[in-house]
């Protein structure tokens, strides 16, 4: 029975990795493009074109950022513990990050309310600083939970500011950059049309370009560096379907988008940001902070919350899960097609 | 100062920052469902054009609700680690159904009531407005559910149990979730939070209708808006004062402490009154200038003018809330209270006389009037909070226990003026969007029927 007890727990704790992970993912799609358009914002030529690609996130880009908030509540939900050291441990981080996602929404708020150039350019410039710093601060923090930090016994952070500042974490800071440049630049040809349209299409090829010299980087990088990370893929070479699928989710991009089908070229990247939070799960998996020394780390096994717990918030996420993403998709559907301005736009 | 001092001064300014935009939104929620209903049922588009309206301004509340709401949930990892750590199989399930039911309800159906009158027919339309005043609504159930928590944890076994107790690891365990959510002051301080938040968002339509009114602009709206947001003001009102009661006594049962210090009360096992007014002087142990009926509060509470009601002297000096602070946020806030229902039941009477929509002495007050329900939000929560003092979870962890120890307090000082320097942008941002908004006016929904959906080209200079 005890057997029996533990591996419950064991699987409920693995479930609510995932789960957790599932939102974090669907807070990389969902922004990252939203991201990606506003660090690609400064490239349109007019103030006509800059309205455009800011409206083509206009309705959504404030529910897009819920998810970071759900996808944080959703770690101190289940996992206290990380989100403790986590959020403690990146203390000015997070908060150039809360400044940077204010001055994004102040930015994307002012910009088009005065006519004058020199107002809206600010703005412009607040709008795509804002959104470039966001991106890549969530890329660091990604970077520093793979590389490991120095926890103490009662798992506190010990290091300071610049320790998070290692040339590893920046390589994945800029990374994703990158994965966003290549990610918003395909949604806005989805969303636009025309001149602009044609004007923005070399823009993904540059961007998977970029995104690919990055990739390949930080993969050495972190076989070189971080070996315990491919430890379960040497285990399981299984789990190599996730980096070819991908490579070919990358690759077709490009096909997708030379074919005209941007939809198809969107999904895939949104495949690709799939597969590669899988990579980043399955190779940090059980840590969920890696600590050196190595008996500090917090695991999904001693950061959980009790099964109870748990096991309530599984009964919660069943119901509400489904119900979010079906209103999701349909929201998303009711505003497909190009993207035109009227008198509600920004 | 110490980390504790300075997370304590952080997180209460980004609170009451934040406090000011929510309980808009959830009075403005229910403002458009109403009118929305009536644009339903009666086919006037002059309802119609009323919930277009609001819908923007609730946007904009919205948006800046997001943007300030973001920093609260950070804030509990990065300035509270201790705290996250110890109540985090507790509370954990409050803040993810706040999360999975609340927040995504809201601001993914706000796009279909700002952005979707030409995409979707007009039911579906409305049952998105429903939705978002319902994902307003639900925010508060959860987060208030969560805090109730921290005010009345209740007894072990029932929604927690305190496992590794005296150890540095010493935290709590969720034991029974539907004892979490109504816990012994989760129902009582829900209802009346609601009912501050439908005064604040009522208030806030009647001030920009006394604006229109006094004009003589939009005049036809204005009567909507008016009479809609008096009839929520004067129920909220007279809500108000079952839910006040009900508060009062629960504090009385499970805060004493809190209770005492609201009223001043130091002997530890006297009959109490109830002050109108007065000054605490903590030193003598007594209220200076004080104003009181005698005997009111023991009657209140217990139905006799000579029941004794527990006092601050019956706690440890470090046990108690600093009394002044309480005392006056306490009474300023009932004050408002008493004069919000004067204004509401007024509002109703004129209107019912027919002299409302010219009467300029009385719109000019109505149109400040929004300032009252906000200033009394923030009192209250000020009373709630600080009458918690000295503890972050009521009677199992102090709040100086719950401060993150991996942050210095030169990392907070920067953090304050980040959020300082942000804070006064978004103020400036909100007052100017407002105005903007509110010198717009509602579209004449004679003039958009003709011209659908004209891209918005007269500012573009760069453009041509």
């Amino acid at each position: 029975m005890p057997v029996r007890r533990a591996r419950e727990a064991s699987l409920l704790q693995v479930i609510w990795f995932i789960l957790v992970g599932m939102l974090f993912t669907g807070y990389a799609i969902l922004d990252g493009f939203d991201l990606g358009v506003g660090m690609l914002h400064m490239l349109g030529k007019t103030d006509l074109d800059r309205r455009l690609m800011l409206n083509s996130i206009g309705p959504i880009w404030d529910g897009n950022e819920v998810w970071l908030v759900t996808a944080g509540g959703a770690l101190f939900a289940a996992f206290p513990g990380v989100y403790a050291s986590m959020f403690s441990g990146f203390y000015l981080p997070l908060m150039m990050l809360l400044t940077f996602l204010i001055l994004r929404a102040v930015s994307i708020e002012f910009r088009s309310k005065q006519p004058q150039k020199a107002w809206r350019l600010a703005w412009d410039i607040g709008f795509s600083l804002g959104s470039l710093g966001a991106a890549l601060i969530l890329g660091i923090a990604v970077g520093n939970l793979t590389m490991g930090l120095h926890l103490n016994a009662r798992h506190d952070y010990t290091g300071g500011l610049l320790d998070l500042l290692h040339p590893y974490a920046l390589l994945v800071g800029i990374t994703t950059v990158a994965l966003f440049l290549m990610h918003g630049s395909i949604y806005l040809v989805m969303k636009t049309e025309g001149d602009l349209r044609q004007r923005i299409e070399p823009w993904v090829n540059r961007a998977i370009i970029f995104f690919i010299m990055c990739v390949a980087a930080t993969t050495m990088a972190t076989l070189l560096y971080i070996p315990y990370v491919g430890r379960h893929f040497r285990a399981h070479p299984w789990m190599f379907v996730f980096a070819l699928a991908n490579m070919l989710a990358i690759a077709n991009i490009p096909r997708a988008m030379h074919l005209k089908k941007e939809f198809q070229a969107f999904m895939s990247s949104c495949f690709s940001i799939v597969m590669l939070m899988c990579l980043l799960a399955g190779g940090i998996f059980p840590y969920m902070m890696i600590s050196r020394p190595r008996v500090n780390s917090l695991t999904v096994f001693n950061a959980a919350n009790t099964p109870h717990a748990l096991s309530i918030m599984l009964i919660l996420a069943i119901i509400g899960i489904p119900l979010v993403a079906s209103y999701t998709f349909a929201i998303y559907w009711i505003f497909r097609g190009k993207t035109r301005l009227d008198i509600t736009s920004y | 100062m110490t980390s504790a001092t300075l997370s304590r001064i952080q997180f209460g300014m980004t609170l009451s920052f934040h406090y000011l935009f929510p309980p808009l939104t959830i009075g403005l929620g229910v403002i458009m469902v109403i009118l929305e209903a009536m644009y339903l049922k009666t086919g006037d588009e002059a309802y119609q054009q009323a919930t277009k309206f609001w819908a923007k301004i609730f946007a904009l509340i919205f948006a800046i609700g997001v943007a300030t709401g973001i920093p609260m949930e950070f804030q509990f990892g990065t300035n509270w680690a201790h705290y996250s750590r110890f109540v985090g199989d507790v509370f954990g399930s409050a803040l993810a159904a706040e999360g999975l039911f609340a927040f995504f309800l809201e601001s993914g159906f706000l796009a279909i009531l700002l952005f979707g009158w030409e995409r979707v027919g007009k039911k579906t339309h409305f049952m998105a407005t429903l939705a978002v005043a319902s994902g307003s609504i639900f925010s508060a159930i959860w987060i208030v559910i969560a805090n109730s928590f921290m005010q009345t944890p209740g007894k072990p076994g029932q929604a927690y149990r305190l496992v590794d107790a005296g150890t540095p690891q010493a935290h709590l365990v969720l034991v029974h979730f539907a004892d979490l959510v109504f816990n012994q002051s989760s129902m009582q301080r829900l209802s009346h939070v609601l009912m501050a938040a439908f005064q604040a968002g009522a208030f806030l339509v009647i001030s920009v209708a006394a604006y229109y009114l006094i004009k003589n602009r939009h005049e036809r709206f204005a009567r909507i808006s008016m009479k809609t947001a008096l009839i929520v003001a004067l129920l909220a009102a007279a809500g108000q004062i079952i839910t006040g009661d009900l508060s009062a006594r629960e504090v009385a049962k499970y805060q004493p402490a809190k209770l005492a210090a609201f009223e001043g009360h130091y002997a530890a096992h006297a009959p109490a009154g109830m002050s109108i007014m007065g000054w605490v002087d903590p030193a003598h142990r007594r209220v200076d200038y004080d104003l009181a009926i005698p005997g009111m509060l023991s009657w209140m509470l217990y139905g006799n003018t000579h029941a004794p009601v527990t006092g601050l002297d019956a706690f440890k000096k470090r046990d108690q809330p600093p009394a002044q602070v309480v005392f006056q946020t306490y009474h300023a806030m009932v004050a408002i209270g008493m004069v919000l229902m004067l204004l509401a039941m007024l509002g109703v009477f004129f209107w019912w006389r027919g002299t409302l929509w010219t009467k300029t002495w009385f719109l000019r007050i109505l149109v400040v009037s929004v300032i009252l329900p906000e200033a009394g939000n923030q009192l209250g929560w000020f009373s709630a909070e600080v009458g918690r003092q000295p503890w972050i979870v009521y009677g199992l962890l102090r709040t100086v226990h719950g401060v993150s120890s991996a942050v210095a307090p030169g990392e907070i000082v920067a953090s304050l003026g980040m959020f300082f320097f942000m804070y006064v942008l978004l103020t400036f941002l909100f007052f100017y969007l407002l105005n903007h908004k509110i010198a717009a006016g509602p579209a004449d929904p004679v003039a958009q029927a003709q011209q659908p959906n004209v891209p918005l080209l007269y500012h573009d200079r760069a453009a041509t």
